[in-house]
């Protein structure tokens, strides 16, 4: 592979004009993620209601491949429930993971990340959004109305 | 032991120690060079300032140490630990040459830079230092020359002072003088930048740190690998240094200390080796250097790190410094010539690295690209994240130099540079 390959233009648009890049005045869900390898960091703000992903936002700095990864994923989540969400997450993280598959029906515009995989020192740098989303919805009560840093995750 | 016979050969040599440096002959001692990375490209290797490449010497002295004389050092009576010992010595020997010093027992084998510093931070400033304090160190540092004064200074309630540099990149000489005061004990800095390429001023500071009776402790990590060190000149109590950035191997590096320092510290880490007589309450040490050389050393390391410090000085560090000065500024000028390149360091004359961002482009998607053409580099902080936030970026894209690399390496640097800013529509 090539990276011209890898840098399609719909990673190059999304980490040129990300999507849901703001912070959320009121949200139900906050987590942190951070790679102190490279140093990329993500907040993400989630607003849970009925069960259902109304809104998600992101705030923070990385790379295109990081960048492109947490502008679809917020694309992608917004609207779907809490199980659909979850089945989301293991869906892009199993396509990365060793001998993972893509299941490009569930994955969708998702599969652009697919090439990741072969450069194993930036397969973090996708999939970090994926675990601060997972963290968000899933992690103990974030909820709690003073935890305003909410929870953190670090990739080693 | 037969005190005079060698028992790991100097280098063999096949380049001219004349005139320019012969980098094709040179370039044929490194067996990695010839290695064919992604997508079928030869390979680019730029980042000598993360883990410089062996010379086929040092790689077969080691294996030449460990096929014929692989015993432990100074507790044997039979041939061979006796040669071993022989061997272990030769390296101290060798380093010490390197370092133009002339008391081998002041040459402690340690793990790597990181290791010498701790030892120089617990061993004298626990038991010198007391509350209130001060260590002066600076915002260029590496981590392994700040994170152990912030542990020590958390232990005896210590100052950290650090000194700032100039918009060029460059410590802020007046800011030293300021911050180097009376209450300064210890004053540690780093020769050569790992990401800039800056030499600071060592005499100067020294000279400040001596005005007010402190300690100067030289993390000599990326000047070790690429210029004449010579102690004997060099006004410091510490000097410490890591084998794997000079041609050697992981796992071996030095601390050389001010005997009379060395002397009277205690020691760092404590078991076998380091002592003298032990019994079952308390024990009694060895003399410097085994003091501080607890347990068995990596023997195989320090015979490769004296034959690549050998190796280095065969080639003559004055000449590697010119050959790798006109590299750089040839890496300059082609970046800058590209346009949208931002440099580190509004510096005249840099060392060992260049660091710098294509506008637009995170530096770790430089590192890939660059790495599919074949071009080994290093992107993120390089261990000196203080640094980054004093540059006032996050990251950066390093690329560093050795005395194997040539015009050609650089060619292929710029070309894959173009390609990442085609790919990014830049």
């Amino acid at each position: 592979m090539t990276l011209k390959d890898l840098y399609t233009d719909v990673i190059l648009d999304h980490y040129k004009n990300p999507r849901n890049r703001r912070e959320m005045e009121d949200p139900t869900n906050v987590a942190n993620g951070h790679n102190p390898l490279c140093g990329d960091k993500l907040k993400l703000y989630v607003n849970v209601e009925n069960d259902k992903i109304a809104d998600i936002s992101f705030i923070g700095q990385g790379c295109a491949i990081h960048t492109a990864s947490i502008s679809i994923l917020t694309e992608k989540v917004k609207g779907l429930t809490l199980d659909e969400a979850k089945e989301l997450i293991e869906s892009f993280i199993g396509m990365l993971i060793e001998n993972g598959e893509a299941d490009e029906d569930k994955l969708g515009e998702l599969v652009v990340l697919q090439g990741v995989k072969e450069l194993h020192a930036r397969v973090k740098c996708a999939t970090l959004p994926w675990y601060t989303l997972d963290l968000a919805l899933f992690g103990e009560d974030v909820s709690a109305e003073d935890d305003i840093k909410g929870l953190e995750i670090r990739l080693k | 032991m037969n005190e005079s016979k060698t028992v790991v050969q100097e280098p063999h040599c096949n380049w001219s120690k004349e005139g320019p440096l012969d980098v094709a002959a040179i370039r044929a001692d490194f067996p990695v060079l010839e290695r064919i990375v992604r997508n079928g490209k030869s390979l680019v290797y730029l980042d000598s300032a993360a883990r410089s490449l062996m010379p086929i010497q040092v790689i077969e002295a080691m294996k030449h140490f460990d096929s014929n004389h692989c015993a432990n050092v100074h507790r044997g009576i039979h041939l061979l630990s006796d040669e071993a010992t022989g061997a272990y010595e030769e390296a101290r020997a060798r380093i010490a040459s390197y370092l133009g010093v002339s008391d081998a027992g002041e040459i402690i084998f340690v793990r790597n830079t990181t290791e010498a510093l701790n030892l120089v931070a617990y061993a004298w400033g626990i038991h010198n230092l007391r509350s209130g304090d001060e260590i002066v160190l600076s915002v260029m540092e590496h981590h392994s020359n700040l994170v152990p004064w912030q542990q020590i200074a958390k232990m005896k309630d210590l100052v950290l002072k650090h000194i700032p540099i100039t918009p060029s990149g460059e410590l802020d000489l007046a800011e030293a003088e300021r911050l180097i005061g009376q209450k300064t004990k210890i004053v540690s800095l780093v020769h050569m930048s790992n990401v800039i390429g800056v030499l600071n001023p060592m005499d100067d500071l020294s000279r400040m740190a001596r005005n007010v009776g402190a300690l100067f402790v030289v993390d000599g990590s990326q000047s070790a690998a690429h210029m004449h060190i010579d102690l004997s000149s060099l006004d410091c109590d510490f000097f410490a240094f890591s084998g794997y950035k000079m041609l050697g191997p992981t796992g071996i590096g030095v601390l050389w200390g001010k005997r009379t320092l060395l002397e009277e510290m205690p020691p760092f880490l404590s078991g076998g080796s380091m002592i003298e007589e032990v019994g079952l309450m308390s024990s009694t040490w060895a003399p410097v250097p085994q003091k501080f050389e607890a347990g068995t050393p990596n023997i195989t390391g320090a015979v490769g790190l004296g034959i690549a410090a050998k190796y280095i000085q065969r080639m003559d560090r004055n000449r590697t410094l010119a050959h790798e000065h006109n590299l750089i500024s040839y890496a300059v000028e082609r970046l800058n010539e590209l346009g949208g390149i931002e440099i580190y360091g509004d510096l005249s004359e840099r060392a060992s690295a260049i660091a710098f961002n294509i506008r637009g482009i995170h530096p770790h998607d430089t590192a890939s690209i660059l790495d599919s053409e074949g071009v080994a580099a290093r992107a993120g902080h390089h261990c000196a994240q203080p640094f980054h936030v004093a540059l006032g970026i996050d990251s950066s894209t390093r690329v560093s130099f050795q005395c194997y690399n040539t015009r050609t390496d650089i060619d292929r640097l710029i070309e894959a540079v173009i390609i990442a800013k085609e790919i990014f529509g830049l």
